[in-house]
């Protein structure tokens, strides 16, 4: 028939790959798998576009480097394909963008950056037997229901607040303890008011007193009455704990209101470890303290990180930074794993160690999907850029504390 | 005629819906069509108010997420069965309807003034949420996972859609009774012309409390099954605008007053929302532009909604019989 | 227990954020009282006008304040368009249809800023930016007493054209019956979106009077939007001294539930005014006559 003559050597190759394939030889003998898709999924509009956004930028500079520098090696080179999905923000359609990056071949997940949204995601990539790095989701609910899908890199609200604490003591000690005396203001959802309740509990414990706690919602429009509490009140040190747009618009009313507390120690601060912040509101921003996420500022892949966002006008923001170490953890568990398949991955994510990255944690140690070795860091801003004071060995700056002239 | 033909639609539908599942076997497909499902069902109690009694509430998510709430905190903190905490979300549903129904309508609001206090009654669940501890305050709340059919948690997506259907079949049941029940008259009444409904002797502040009651209970089943599904709940979530505007938008879109106009309607918007993100690639924003864009187009070229297709076309037919 | 001290500067701050609804709310009055739909979309084009002020002091260094007439008249070209040539035609007069359109409108206009100018938050740096008059009680932005200054004239011009122009008469016209405007010859779409013009160019003034002190991203409008609504209801649909008087009512409201309440549950203040106005006295402080 003329059909068989017209037969391309091409379709008959193709045609015994997939006879072969279909006898079940193991992956790597098959079609060399040429990428490795990964569902990029994150809040890039809605109300947290502007963090989804800057999260999104950092799994993308990371992919892009690994795809330059050759790929997988142990996948012989296969580069990694992202799938950008946007979970507007939203539950149903988090769990709705889950499904469609399982069916789209995605071999685990990255994201979905918020607490309330990584609950849901979690949830929707266990189905898929899928696993989900959860990049940032500080909530601890979000490791503590037994899913073993889950990892998530950054420390989470638990382990921020007592390290927060603890180097608070540190710095309030060293400066022969000026601080006495707390004012804590929190947005209102589930990451403030987790952190002003851990605060409440904890702060008395090592000596403070808290004169006052303020919630308020996110957005706000105006923070006179609570600055003006805050001011009535006059505490040595005031504890914000919010969004970046509140952040700013807080400590600009602080500035009107001509309050000056001896310190702002911010703990996951909105504003304070926000390289924007410090330019766009240089004089109001020196020596405010932060207790965040942050990257470890003395490695070389830090630096060109930082360089990199420069040149392509992009915010140095912690969002950026956890994503792309969350991408190298993810390298790492792939190289290991040397197969796409979700559950050798979350077999090799849960067996990780690294420690090559470029956030400052001890190794990598994956406790019911909690790393035990993420811990945030101190950072004060100083001139035009964020320092990090503590811990020591991480150190680019001493902390100046309490702010010159307030003691 | 026009009722035999509405009732082979209803059938219809009914078949294909049940059984769709046997149709589609990909995770993704079966979530969509659940939440269409879980939408119509929304707009459905919207529109037993809204577009059989003409009384518009920009507030359905207080209804929405008391269920929610109710069901959520009763299983959580009180150790509830998922069941009966399902049936007590409806009832508690149905009291805030009841409620909000009897301040609103004692004091003859009506229209736009209606609608408003609606919103303001749903911002005021949410703020109060977000305040006290026993919702879990901004936290938001979180149903325990244990996947068991006896715990309303299931691990097969195909389970949760057959609930919706099921569900949703009470919600249509319901409209079906209001367009041939002597109530259904009363409240269709009392939305053509409430000031005559008055003059001929109907009780027009029950009529509307009982169609609010109604509607309350059945947006309070979307909320239900919403916390089963997502097992997680925050004041945003349960008492925003977001739910109030999207159980309005489907029963407008889909056909007010008519009986499966709020299927259409969320089937027709879901279906948009995934195509124009298709369409419209990476770019942040811009699947949502087209998605506005195109409900513009779709109100005007439909002003009565998909439900007014077949008479539009049957116009549209017969006019250029006409001209030709 | 709050101390007295702080009272009276959150009443006077109060005034001044007052006086900021009031100037949203001043749009939204015209536009409820004549057209009598509630315009969803205004908290997006209060947004879009924002980025206007925003990117006029940023690339073209013109202050907000001088930017003020410039937006206001390219704002009202800008509602007039809207409503003639989208709003007008695809509602076809159905209320339903009218809150969807302006639903879709906002949807539009907020995804398309979030796709031209991304989600990073605008400020801009202007002299008087942090500068406070002090009262002795209390301090004061500069900015904002500005604004306050700036609501009560612009309330006061608005309700003199009101009564004083025949365009204005024609509004009320239309406003009060609108069938029998048109059989006296008033072209009502002309005045509909001539309305819905005006009330977009209020909301450009409000824009510019409201970016030194506050910031810009696409969703800035929907902070505001909810307590305009409050405002228009509290001091009567089609009032501009309504909007005005209600706007600063609310304000202090809101100064002090949150002073006693906390920020975030004090929100209800707002709330529990608007429902208790709705159900007592639902045409607002000032009724449903245009003033």
């Amino acid at each position: 028939m003329i059909r068989t003559r017209t037969l391309s050597r091409r379709r008959v190759l193709a045609g015994t790959g997939a006879a072969v394939a279909s006898l079940g030889f193991p992956a790597v003998l098959r079609a060399q798998a040429q990428v490795v898709k990964i569902g990029i999924l994150h809040p890039v509009t809605g109300a947290l576009s502007y963090s989804g956004t800057q999260a999104r930028h950092g799994a993308r500079i990371r992919i892009e480097e690994i795809n330059a520098a050759g790929g997988i090696k142990s996948l012989a080179g296969a580069k990694i394909e992202p799938i950008y999905a946007d979970c507007e923000s939203k539950p149903d359609v988090t769990t709705a963008e889950v499904d469609k990056l399982a069916d789209d071949g995605a071999a685990l997940i990255l994201g979905p950056y918020a607490s309330g949204l990584a609950l849901v995601s979690t949830q929707a990539a266990a189905k898929h037997n899928m696993a989900n790095v959860v990049d940032v989701g500080v909530v601890d609910a979000i490791v503590e229901r037994g899913l073993t899908n889950t990892f998530r890199f950054a420390p989470g609200l638990k382990k921020v607040t007592s390290t927060a604490l603890e180097n608070l003591v540190k710095i309030n000690d060293a400066a022969g303890k000026p601080a006495k005396t707390v004012f804590i203001i929190h947005e209102d959802s589930a990451f403030g008011t987790g952190m002003a309740k851990l605060l409440n509990d904890e702060l008395p414990k090592r000596g403070f007193t808290i004169l006052g706690t303020e919630a308020h919602g996110t957005p706000t429009r105006d923070f006179t009455n609570i600055v003006l509490k805050v001011k009535a009140a006059d505490p040595d040190l005031v504890i914000p704990a919010n969004y970046y747009n509140e952040y700013v618009l807080f400590v600009r009313t602080l500035v009107q209101q001509r309050v000056q507390p001896k310190a702002v120690y911010s703990i996951l601060g909105g504003g304070a470890s926000s390289i924007k912040f410090v330019h766009e509101f240089n004089a109001e921003a020196q020596y405010v303290m932060d207790c965040n996420h942050w990257y470890d500022p003395r490695k070389p892949a830090s630096k060109a990180l930082t360089q990199k966002l420069a040149a392509q006008k992009i915010d140095l923001t912690y969002e950026v930074m956890l994503n792309y170490a969350c991408m190298q953890l993810i390298e790492d568990a792939l190289e290991r794993a040397a197969s796409a398949d979700r559950q050798k991955i979350i077999a090799a994510l849960a067996a990780s160690t690294l420690s090559d990255h470029i956030m400052p944690y001890g190794p990598t140690k994956f406790v019911n999907g909690n790393n035990e070795g993420a811990q945030p860091v101190n950072t004060q801003i100083r001139g035009e850029s964020i320092e990090v004071i503590f811990p020591k060995e991480f150190a680019t700056a001493e902390a100046v504390f309490p702010i010159p002239h307030r003691a | 005629m026009r009722r035999a033909g509405e009732t082979r639609a209803l059938i219809a539908a009914g078949i294909l819906l049940a059984g769709l599942p046997l149709l589609v076997s990909s995770e993704r497909w079966l979530g969509f069509s659940f939440l269409a499902l879980l939408y119509a069902l929304l707009g459905q109690s919207w529109n037993v108010l809204g577009g059989f009694g003409g009384q518009y509430s920009f507030g359905h998510a207080a209804f929405f997420g008391t269920g929610g709430y109710a069901t959520a905190v009763l299983q959580a903190r009180w150790g509830l069965d998922p069941w009966s905490g399902a049936a007590l979300g409806v009832i508690m549903g149905a009291l805030a309807g009841a409620g909000i129904g009897a301040v609103s309508f004692r004091y003859g609001l009506r229209g736009s003034y209606f609608a408003l206090v609606t919103l303001a009654f749903a911002e005021v669940f949410r703020v109060v949420a977000n305040s006290v501890a026993f919702t879990g305050g901004g936290v938001g709340i979180l149903i325990p996972l244990r996947t068991d059919a006896t715990n309303f948690q299931f691990a097969d997506r195909r389970a949760f859609y057959y609930v919706a259907l099921a569900f949703l079949a009470i919600a249509v049941a319901a409209a079906e009774w209001l367009t041939r029940s002597r109530f259904g008259a009363r409240l269709v009444a009392l939305r053509e012309n409430e000031a005559a409904a008055q003059a001929l002797g109907i009780d027009v502040f029950r009529v509307k409390l009982g169609a609010i009651t109604l509607s309350a209970a059945l947006a309070a089943l979307a909320g239900v099954l919403y916390a089963q599904y997502f097992l997680y709940l925050d004041p945003a979530i349960a008492y925003g605008p977001a739910m109030s505007i999207a159980a309005l938008l489907s029963p407008i879109v889909g056909g007010l007053g008519t009986v499966l106009g709020p299927l259409w309607g969320a089937v027709a918007l879901r279906a948009l929302g995934e195509a124009t993100t298709e369409l419209s690639g990476d770019a942040p924003g811009l699947n949502l532009v087209l998605y506005g864009i195109l409900l513009v187009v779709m109100l005007r070229f439909l002003p009565e909604g998909i439900a007014g297709l077949p008479r539009r076309l049957h116009q549209a037919l017969s006019a250029e019989r006409h001209h030709a | 227990m709050p101390e007295l001290s702080i009272l009276a500067p959150a009443v006077l701050n109060g005034l001044t954020v007052g006086a900021v609804y009031a100037l949203v709310a001043l749009g939204l009055t015209l536009i409820y009282g004549v057209l009598h739909i509630i315009n969803f979309a205004h908290g997006s084009l209060l947004m879009l006008a924002l980025y206007a002020a925003f990117f006029l002091k940023v690339l073209l260094g013109v202050d907000p304040y001088l930017a003020l007439p410039i937006l206001a008249t390219a704002f009202f070209f800008l509602g007039y368009a809207l409503q003639y040539g989208v709003i007008g035609p695809a509602s076809h007069g159905k209320e339903q249809n009218v809150l969807l359109v302006t639903l879709a409108l906002a949807i539009i206009i907020d995804n398309l800023a979030l796709y031209l100018w991304t989600s990073t938050t605008r400020t801009i740096d202007v002299p008087y930016g942090f500068a406070v008059v002090d009262l002795g009680i209390a301090l004061i932005p500069v900015a904002r007493v500005i604004a306050f200054l700036a609501a009560l004239a612009l309330a006061g011009l608005l309700s003199l054209f009101m009564t004083a122009t025949d365009l204005g008469k024609a509004i009320r016209a239309v406003a009060r019956e609108r069938d029998g405007a048109r059989l006296v010859g008033i072209r009502v779409e002309h005045v509909y979106a001539m309305s819905f013009g005006i009330g977009t160019a209020c909301v450009a003034a409000a824009a510019c009077l409201l970016l030194p002190t506050f910031y810009v991203t696409p969703q800035v409008g929907y902070a505001f939007v909810l307590v305009a609504f409050t405002t228009v209801v509290l001091g009567g649909m089609g009032s501009f001294l309504g909007a005005l008087l209600g706007g600063l009512l609310l304000g202090v409201v809101e100064a002090l539930s949150g002073l006693f309440l906390g920020e975030s549950l004090g929100q209800i203040g707002i709330f529990a005014i608007f429902i208790l106005v709705l159900l007592f006295r639902p045409t607002g402080l000032f009724g449903s006559r245009l003033a």
